[in-house]
């Protein structure tokens, strides 16, 4: 009934009442008086520094202090969710007493958003993150923390797919990433190229990697984000014979190239080879006009392009980060869109 | 002879093929998609290609960048 949890029997209805009232008035005169402060855990060493959270950490707790269920199932417990699970814990647990049950090795603790500093009483909704610092979850704590930001149904279908993205430049090296942020299972990806200086003005590489083929320095990079995608990657040039082999088996196909012949050429191919995968193609991304004449266009069955269609790259109009990288996520997203049964434009 | 391209009814002389119009559109074979009647082209495949009347053409044109 959308109610805090209360106990029914009626002598203790009656208990519970007065308490949620009692609680209630106390909060509020708490708020005018103590700015909000929350209850604090004891602080046996009496230092007193940092004691007390920032106020904004108070309002951004889910659920108000007073409606905290003091009797849940006849249990004294309150629900926080640990690490995006849900995990019920006795009321009047600490921080630092969650720590010491969960992982007591965990050396960052963020509740609700904020790094806590000190320990603190945990309430009822509360949202704790604990970190081992320099430690790689396993594939299955990251694929829990995906899912509850997914939903468990949209991540499943993102999980199982597989992509081509032909070209590692200003548009692939972007797509790839944003693809693996979300938790694509398996990218192939083509290029024939090496990072270069200039590249470092859009293209996902960084210093250190100048020189490398562009394929092994993005597979580095990606797997740096999520170590569980699959990447395959291949160190060649496209062409109407070989693009098949490359990428066997995608389910939506993404043209990343630079050269306007090379895009024709790949676009006509894929779509002559393979008409039934979807291709994402993009035309028209230099300079630094406005953002919104990027668009997602849809001009045949399983053929969407992405760009202004006829701002080149040229002398005096280079190819830029933002722009670049506005294209290179629309072609992401409509990558995204495609996979879980959407219509990109 | 009147043919659709790009959406647009456009009066061609008789015979012209696809090269030739390129050439009159000032476009880069090399550089385009050509959909004729719904089947894609390659820019080999397209440029020898006659045209009809009431030939559907649609033309994409892919710039340089990305």
């Amino acid at each position: 009934m959308g109610l805090p949890d209360i106990d029914f029997a009626p002598s203790r209805l009656l208990a519970s009442l007065i308490e949620q009232s009692t609680a209630l008035g106390v909060c509020q005169a708490l708020r005018a008086s103590l700015k909000c402060e929350r209850p604090l855990a004891p602080d046996p060493d009496h230092t007193g520094v940092g004691k007390r959270l920032p106020q904004r950490y108070y309002f951004t707790s889910r659920r108000p202090q007073f409606m905290r269920p003091f009797s849940l199932n006849g249990k004294n417990v309150i629900r926080i969710l640990l690490n995006e699970t849900n995990i019920e814990v006795s009321n009047g647990t600490s921080l630092y007493q969650l720590r010491e049950q969960q992982d007591a090795k965990a050396d960052l603790l963020i509740v609700n958003g904020f790094p806590a500093a000190t320990d603190c009483l945990l309430a009822d909704g509360d949202q704790v993150v604990m970190i081992r610092r320099g430690v790689v979850p396993s594939a299955e704590q990251l694929e829990t923390l995906m899912m509850a930001r997914h939903t468990p149904g949209v991540h499943a279908r993102i999980a199982q797919s597989r992509v081509g993205i032909a070209g590692a430049g200003g548009l692939g090296s972007n797509i790839a990433i944003a693809l693996a942020r979300v938790g694509v299972g398996q990218l192939v990806v083509a290029d024939f190229d090496v990072v270069e200086p200039s590249n470092l003005n859009r293209q996902q590489y960084f210093i250190d990697q100048i020189g490398l083929p562009k394929v092994v320095a993005l597979k580095e990079n990606l797997q740096r984000i999520n170590p569980y995608v699959r990447v395959e990657t291949s160190n060649c040039r496209i062409d109407e014979q070989n693009l098949r082999t490359v990428f066997a088996g995608v389910d939506v196909m993404v043209e990343a190239f630079d050269a306007p012949d090379q895009k024709a050429m790949i676009t006509a191919a894929h779509l002559q080879q393979a008409p039934g995968c979807p291709l994402v193609a993009a035309s028209g991304m230099a300079g630094y006009e406005t953002s919104n004449s990027i668009r997602t266009q849809k001009v045949r069955n399983n053929f969407y392009l992405i760009g202004d269609q006829k701002t080149a790259a040229r002398p005096g109009c280079g190819l830029m980060a933002p722009r670049v990288g506005i294209a290179a996520n629309h072609q992401a997203n409509a990558v995204l869109r495609l996979l879980l049964g959407e219509e990109p434009e | 002879m009147n043919l659709l391209i790009n959406g647009e009814q456009r009066t061609l002389e008789k015979g012209t093929t696809v090269c030739t119009l390129l050439n009159q559109l000032q476009l880069q074979p090399e550089r385009v998609v050509l959909e004729l009647n719904r089947q894609i082209l390659s820019a080999a495949q397209g440029s020898e290609t006659e045209l009809h009347e009431g030939d559907q053409l649609e033309i994409i044109q892919f710039v340089g960048g990305g």
